[in-house]
């Protein structure tokens, strides 16, 4: 029951929070403002969706917001400057971040170097390889790019399920689906709960930690794909600051920061909370944008808050456990040592 | 002696980086005496890393005790805010006043929410990292906000006895914290609280205490380098003030050889990690490679230093397993 509550605690607050934003704006009870609410949130959402399994096991990727920068001015350049079809690009463009996570998640594993900092170097490295790419917004124009933004399914009452709020509404199945039924899954959630442990099972650690932050960096380049649909093109200045957007999202669903717990529907409900602040400030308009980040950083608080009282009830075991991880990272191996 | 020789590859890096910036630029290491303070690109690396230099010297405290500050480019973007939009008003004490103590007030919650609510490090300070921006824009009112203030100024553009003040304030600012935390015990906790915060507080050591205190300072050096910058461009810039500097502070924390995990640091290779890396970027920009690369460079040297760390680390805790 505690496990679940903080996605009940979101889900009541995303519930509220439409409900009073109804109450003023009755626009929000129509099927319109859904699909937009999808569409704003998908490229955010597949970001999140990534970031939900690098922290249930137990490490962090500062790295994809940079890797969706990156990945939308690759784009532009190959499509339109380099003359190589559009799904080529994208195929290209995958790999080169699934290799680019993998190789992070190698660093991490063989040289027991902590999280944080191997991705912030990686976050480094690929706005870096972006900028040099190019420093200017690029437009893409490929008649692909015209066909897709086009494509939608009518939802009754007017409002349109984009092919981008379709891919990350996908994208969550798949995830929600590997998370909780495949091997992998069950793989990540025991690492986040202890390595040491996890490797003693006879769990290959290395190759799965590899595969986490593959799928990452993968699911990074993805959203970079989604935003570049969106735009209609490439600039290395986008997408700054979204790993902590992710990150924030991911919280707000109730996954604990220390790994081993916690699940793609909350972080699907912190995506949309995100996207609901954003709409009702858009709605108010005397609002300024500023006031969604100190809101966001208030739930942050809230939602951090909500999970330490939960993890304290449940016994004191397991604040034991949180007090000494709270003050200091201890790394299992050196715990031992 | 024994910290000039702990930090001999840092010194020999520094000097490596400054050589090569004199091999891109012949005039790099030229100084010139003008209208009675230093000019030239060496005095500009010293001037430009000021501000980083300060961040790191209260990130290289957080990082000892196993923490980590992510707010300190919020900070300070707020320190700046609170600095401009009272400079024209009010007296430069009061201003600094201010500014600084916000900043404390700042570095506080963080304590608060990592000593007393025990929220990881990368969290509690994420919270202010993404509401700080707000914060500071709701100060300025989402202008950029522009001051006059001679005195106020000056902490950004004037010079004592030469010197630009940035740098004398990250001098002074220095001897200060050398002189809090190696004049006392106060450095011994701090890295015992890093080492095992559990093991320190069962030897007595109030680790509360400490961690409340190094993400203060964190916040009052986060201020005043907020101060500095708000001073050199005569304006306030809440939405790029400080931009991404937590980032840099990290990295000269790392740089410098501190350990991420906690548990050893020196303030010295700090401030020079701090200096190396402006010195990088200088030297970038004088060779006339595109200034984008600096973020490629960076990430190489994160690297190569965490590489350069592993190995020993990894003989370190062999050492430690063989008694048992």
């Amino acid at each position: 029951m505690s496990r679940n509550l903080p996605v009940l605690v979101a889900a009541l607050l995303f519930a509220a929070g439409y409900g009073l934003c109804a109450t003023q704006y009755p626009a929000f009870l129509t099927t319109r403002v859904v699909g937009n609410l999808l569409t704003d949130g998908a490229f955010l959402g597949i970001v999140a969706v990534g970031t939900t399994f690098v922290i249930i096991a137990g490490g962090i990727d500062l790295s994809v917001g940079s890797v969706v920068g990156f990945t939308t001015v690759f784009l532009a350049l190959a499509i339109e400057r380099w003359g190589i079809p559009p799904l080529a690009a994208f195929g290209i463009v995958l790999a080169a971040a699934g290799l680019f996570g993998a190789a992070m998640g190698a660093l991490i594993h063989v040289f027991d170097m902590p999280p944080f900092i191997v991705t912030l170097a990686g976050m480094f490295l690929a706005r870096g390889a972006g900028f040099l790419l190019s420093t200017e917004s690029v437009p893409i124009n490929a008649p692909l790019y015209g066909a897709v933004s086009d494509l939608s399914l009518s939802l009754p009452g007017g409002g349109r399920l984009t092919l981008t709020a379709g891919i990350m509404l996908g994208v969550f199945l798949v995830g929600g689906v590997v998370l909780r039924a495949t091997r992998f899954g069950a793989t990540v959630y025991a690492l986040g709960g202890s390595r040491q442990t996890t490797a003693l099972m006879g769990v290959r650690v290395g190759r799965n930690i590899v595969a986490v932050y593959a799928l990452s960096s993968l699911l990074a380049a993805l959203a970079g794909i989604v935003f570049s649909l969106d735009t209609a093109s490439g600039t290395p200045l986008s997408a700054v600051g979204v790993e902590l957007d992710a990150i924030a999202a991911v919280v707000i669903g109730g996954t604990l920061l220390s790994g081993g717990q916690g699940g793609l529907l909350g972080t699907f409900l912190g995506v949309m909370i995100g996207g609901l602040i954003q709409t009702a400030i858009t709605f108010d308009g005397t609002l300024s944008s500023w006031w969604s980040k100190i809101a966001t950083g208030l739930l942050l608080f809230a939602f951090i808050a909500l999970q330490q009282g939960s993890v304290a009830l449940a016994g004191r075991s397991g604040r034991r456990a949180r007090a000494s991880a709270g003050a200091t990272v201890v790394r299992p191996a050196e715990a031992r040592a | 002696m024994r910290a000039l020789r702990a930090g001999a590859p840092q010194l020999l890096a520094f000097l490596a980086v400054l050589l090569a910036d004199r091999l891109v630029a012949p005039q790099f290491l030229d100084v010139h005496w003008q209208d009675g303070r230093l000019f030239g690109n060496l005095v500009d690396v010293f001037n430009r890393g000021a501000p980083v230099a300060l961040l790191s010297l209260g990130m290289v405290l957080v990082v000892a005790t196993g923490g980590i500050d992510l707010s300190v480019g919020a900070v300070m973007a707020i320190a700046g805010a609170v600095a401009a939009s009272l400079a024209d008003t009010q007296p430069l004490p009061v201003v600094l006043g201010a500014a600084l103590g916000t900043g404390l007030l700042c570095g506080l919650w963080n304590g608060l929410l990592v000593a007393v609510l025990r929220i990881q490090p990368i969290v509690a300070t994420l919270i202010l990292m993404v509401a700080g921006r707000g914060i500071a824009q709701l100060i300025t009112e989402g202008r950029i906000i522009t001051f006059a203030s001679p005195d106020l100024a000056f902490l950004g553009g004037g010079a004592l006895v030469g010197v630009p003040m940035p740098v004398v304030l990250v001098l002074g600012m220095l001897v200060l914290t050398l002189a809090l935390v190696r004049g006392t015990a106060l450095g011994l906790m701090i890295e015992a609280t890093g080492g095992n915060a559990r093991a320190s507080a069962l030897a007595g050591i109030d680790t509360r205490a400490v961690t409340l205190a190094v993400y203060a300072w964190s916040g009052l050096c986060a201020a005043l380098a907020g101060v500095v910058a708000a001073a050199d461009i005569l304006g306030a810039d809440a939405n790029n003030a400080g931009l991404w500097l937590e980032l840099d502070a990290i990295l000269a924390v790392v740089v410098a050889g501190s350990s991420l995990l906690g548990g050893r640091f020196s303030l010295w290779l700090a401030v020079l990690g701090a200096f190396l890396i402006q010195a990088m970027n200088t030297g970038i920009l004088l060779s006339g490679l595109p200034p984008e690369l600096n973020l490629v460079v960076k990430a190489a040297v994160v690297l190569a230093v965490l590489l350069l760390q592993s190995p020993r680390l990894a003989g370190l805790s062999l050492l430690l397993r063989k008694p048992s």
